[in-house]
């Protein structure tokens, strides 16, 4: 699956998306944040705050505790500052 | 329902005369325009919005929706840019129209209040000192909660 990353997390990860193929374990949005941030020392300052993470599958907003399954998209998202 | 997420520049008032011909027959219209906001204390020289498109298209086309049904809408447009803008420039546009004027007006402030933290957008403003991306206001997340039964 595909995972992208906007704004301060783009920047910060210093890319703004990779491919990835997260292990049976990663179930939900928030079991994967943690396997990014057990891979990357750069992901697990970025990650830290959950209250700081907005999530999307398959470009719709979701939940943290929302299941990865079947998505081809996933993007983690700063809180947003449009409008 | 219009929506339309893109980064050219748009025309507030030829947008809104657009609208209302369209909407003849509603009665109401109520029209929001947003706009790069500067300060006297530190001068914006520019302001990027960055833009998750799908997701943005998606969110907007949901939140039209919700508002069509719970204000009785009969037509809704909102047109979100992205990209480069300087002060002044038009950012958001939000109109809508009704039978009557409370709830074009309560539709307009419905929308904003949610696309201020559901689309995804985000700001980073060029000031003299630097680039920096601006943070959530907290009356926006209780702007959105006073919509909630």
């Amino acid at each position: 699956m595909k995972i992208l990353y906007f704004a301060l997390f783009r920047e910060r990860l210093g890319r703004g998306e990779e491919d990835i193929a997260p292990p049976p374990e990663v179930v939900t949005v928030r079991d994967l944040i943690g396997w990014l941030r057990s891979r990357d020392e750069a992901a697990d300052l970025v990650f830290a705050n959950e209250r700081l993470i907005r999530a999307a599958i398959n470009a719709r907003l979701a939940k943290l505790d929302s299941p990865i399954a079947g998505a081809t998209t996933i993007a983690l998202l700063p809180p947003m500052t449009g409008g | 329902m219009e929506i339309r997420v893109e980064t050219a520049p748009f025309d507030p008032g030829a947008e809104t005369n657009a609208f209302i011909a369209a909407a003849a027959c509603a009665g109401a219209t109520v029209t929001f325009t947003g706009l790069v906001r500067s300060r006297p204390d530190a001068p914006v020289e520019a302001l990027t919005l960055e833009c998750y498109p799908d997701l943005a298209s998606n969110e907007i086309a949901r939140l039209a929706t919700e508002a069509t049904t719970r204000f009785a809408l009969s037509a809704v447009t909102i047109i979100h840019r992205y990209g480069t803008l300087s002060p002044g420039e038009p950012i958001v546009q939000v109109m809508t129209a009704a039978p009557h004027r409370q709830a074009a007006f309560s539709a307009a402030e419905f929308l904003m209040d949610y696309l201020k933290s559901e689309a995804p957008f985000w700001k980073k403003e060029a000031t003299s000192s630097g680039e920096q991306w601006v943070e959530q206001r907290s009356e926006d997340e209780r702007a959105k909660a006073r919509w909630s039964d």
